[in-house]
């Protein structure tokens, strides 16, 4: 009889253990981006291998942006995994935000994680985000109208190749431009571009000292080279173009060459959506006549757990999973290789189904070129190459990109917005306490 | 003569009128159309107006990824919720302003517009800390009162500027008959207010289900309304024209039908007072 209870009893508890076990749901805040969604559709292969529930809270860049800043910083628990870049991650994990990303399972390999992204998103050698994917940034041009122009695009170009090739490309009659790039404000969109141009010419935001740099020639000559480059063969109002805007007119052929993110290609190779899909070469980010470093960013949308989460062991389980490599081959069995997540891990690149992807070695090449910890000619005292790894960046960049966009806009000169952005970037800086 | 004049500026009025109101709708005209395109018919140039190729692929994509029922009942909550608080608590603040003044009285409702004044990100922080130690974040109850309060102001002054317009002496002709306070209110001037409470409670309404800061900020999964919806289809690294305009024609479509069904109640109460 006792033993009878006892069974019972011991059923019971198996089967309330398993109940809850199985109620276990993780809240995940991420943006709408392809490879995003694309998870999502896959979300029920973790749940059926691992009983745990997810919800997805998916929000444009800037509204998640703000949403997770006020979520982590007065501990509101609303999330247990958060989609951050390489910009927040470093900060959050040193103010302890974040749960370091330790004992992650052999299976994982965190050793393959590409160095250049597993770097990004670390803080004192700790790891505190997953890469889900990576991007740089490279040329994408229309390979029949640089045959059309009698020219021939070298494998890593300087910035004078790119201006000259794009005059000779451009056909206004025709409403085709020879370049288009990024105008829009926004640290995150013109400002990211004009950072990397800069540090293409030798530019950097700040010295040792942390003093704005924008006093230099090198910013000047970045930014008037920009501007005369995007007035002579760029598209009208470009100074309201993002990534959208420009990849929109890429696809439809209106753009001789196009310098953006890579995930951009997988979306201008792909004949649904793209009339040029057939015609479309890559080469790397340019870099001016002498300059040692390139136009080329680096940036991760990366999967972290708030510090406070009271679902810790579920949430590491997923992003175990969304950033695994058999999550990789699971994409890449239902919707082919050129669709997986790239730029995360060093065994996609050595995959020789992968290796055929027009845009694979390019994407490789251009995130091994961007160094975060190195990323200007001159020394600086801060990490990342299109951001500066502290708080205080984003609300500085913002401003300095609108100065930036008034010129493109052909509202103000070179000269006056390089002085604005100086008195405004010190003061800032003296605010904060730098 | 005359009356040939009076019907040729009755006809440009009239186109006139058609004009404009053509070009305030045709920003939701085109989203509907954009909705019924491929992605790449959404970006096509020079633009498609109505020569493409149908499509409903779009909806049920949307239908597919997103649980649109959910948010629209969450939208019906707290728009509803927040807009009958509103009322409640508006009629006799706005009786007492209109029928019995004070010498503040206009210094109180002035300082209650001037709290629309404020941007609304400035109080983020501590409504959202606020919200953490309530444990109403996330909860429908916890929307309806934010929205509640945002809409107060307007909500009073509106029913200020109807209750104005009501003679202060049938409401003394049924003191006078013994009607308390209560039955003043809610069986002598509410009723006489019916245009104007209707549209109130309409306007107010579609001010709830447009409301995005509030709802983006304090919703995550379970009281998430229709603003989030629509806020899950914008990408900056992708073009995706046409889903998000389908789930912004389908966010937008109920209180789209509610206004065109309400509209004589809406312009009437709008119109109340204006022209003595």
């Amino acid at each position: 009889m006792y033993l009878k209870n006892a069974l019972r009893a011991a059923t019971a508890l198996t089967f309330v253990a398993t109940a809850a076990a199985q109620a276990e749901t993780i809240t995940i805040a991420t943006v709408n981006n392809g490879d995003m969604i694309r998870m999502q559709g896959y979300t029920d292969n973790f749940t059926n291998a691992t009983g745990i529930d997810v919800e997805w809270v998916t929000l444009e860049e800037n509204v998640l942006r703000q949403r997770v800043t006020t979520d982590i910083t007065t501990k509101g628990g609303q999330f247990d995994i958060m989609t951050i870049g390489m910009y927040e991650t470093p900060i959050w994990g040193a103010n302890g935000w974040l749960v370091p990303l330790d004992g992650l399972s052999d299976e994982y390999d965190v050793g393959d994680l590409l160095p250049a992204m597993a770097g990004g998103l670390s803080h004192d050698g700790t790891l505190y985000a997953a890469p889900f994917y990576g991007e740089s940034s490279m040329i994408m041009y229309r390979t029949d109208l640089m045959e059309k122009a009698g020219l021939e695009m070298p494998e890593a170009p300087t910035w004078q190749f790119i201006r000259e090739a794009a005059a000779a490309m451009t056909d206004r009659d025709n409403d085709i431009n020879g370049i288009c790039l990024r105008g829009k404000a926004g640290w995150g969109e013109g400002g990211a571009f004009i950072t990397v141009t800069g540090n293409s010419f030798g530019a950097r935001w700040f010295d040792e000292n942390w003093k704005p740099q924008f006093d230099q020639p090198e910013w000047k000559e970045a930014l008037t080279f920009f501007v005369d480059m995007m007035s002579e063969s760029g598209p009208a109002g470009y100074a309201t173009n993002g990534f959208n805007e420009n990849l929109s007119l890429f696809q439809q052929g209106k753009c001789g060459m196009w310098i953006d993110a890579t995930v951009a290609a997988s979306f201008v190779t792909n004949p649904d959506d793209s009339t040029v899909a057939d015609k479309v070469g890559f080469a790397l980010a340019p870099n001016s006549e002498g300059v040692d470093k390139r136009a080329n960013w680096l940036w991760a949308w990366a999967l972290a757990i708030p510090a406070g989460t009271q679902q810790e062991d579920a949430a590491k389980q997923f992003i175990e999973w969304a950033t695994s490599k058999d999550y990789i081959e699971l994409v890449a069995e239902n919707e082919g290789w050129a669709n997986v997540p790239p730029g995360a891990r060093t065994s996609l690149y050595e995959n020789d189904n992968y290796k055929e992807v027009p845009f694979a070695k390019m994407t490789l090449e251009s995130i091994l070129m961007a160094d975060p910890q190195n990323c200007c000619v001159q020394p600086t005292p801060y990490t990342g190459v299109q951001f500066v790894a502290i708080p205080e960046f984003a609300g500085i960049a913002t401003q300095v990109s609108q100065e930036f966009s008034a010129v493109y806009a052909g509202q103000q000169t070179v000269d006056e917005a390089l002085a604005k952005a100086q008195a405004f970037t010190a003061e800032e800086m003296e605010a904060a306490g730098y | 003569m005359a009356r040939t004049v009076t019907i040729q500026r009755k006809s440009l009025n009239t186109a006139l009128a058609w004009a404009v109101g053509l070009l305030i709708f045709f920003p939701i005209l085109w989203t509907i159309l954009t909705s019924f395109k491929t992605e790449a018919q959404a970006i096509a140039s020079p633009p498609l107006f109505l020569n493409f190729d149908w499509t409903l692929e779009n909806y049920a994509v949307v239908q597919e990824r997103s649980n649109y029922m959910r948010f629209l009942w969450n939208s019906v909550i707290i728009a509803g919720g927040s807009t009958l608080l509103g009322v409640i608590i508006a009629v006799p603040a706005a009786w007492a302003m209109a029928f019995v003044p004070s010498k503040r009285t206009k210094d109180i409702l002035l300082w209650m517009l001037s709290t629309k004044m404020l941007p609304a990100v400035g109080v983020l922080y501590p409504i959202y800390l606020l919200f953490i130690r309530l444990g109403l974040l996330d909860t429908r109850g916890g929307l309806v009162v934010v929205l509640m309060l945002i809409n107060l102001p307007i909500i009073v002054w509106m029913l200020y500027t109807y209750f104005r317009e009501i003679p202060g002496e049938i409401l003394e002709a049924a003191r006078m008959d013994g009607a308390t306070l209560k039955e003043e209110i809610l069986h002598i001037l509410t009723p006489m207010a019916v245009p104007g409470i209707a549209s109130t409670v309409l306007l107010n309404f579609i001010l709830a289900w447009n409301e995005a800061f509030w709802t983006l900020n304090l919703t995550a999964v379970d009281a998430a309304p229709l603003t989030a919806f629509i806020a899950s289809y914008s990408s900056p690294e992708g073009l995706f024209f046409a889903k998000l305009s389908a789930a912004s024609t389908m966010a937008i479509a109920p209180i789209l039908i509610l206004g065109w069904f309400s509209q004589k109640q809406l312009v009437r109460g709008l119109t109340f007072g204006a022209v003595k």
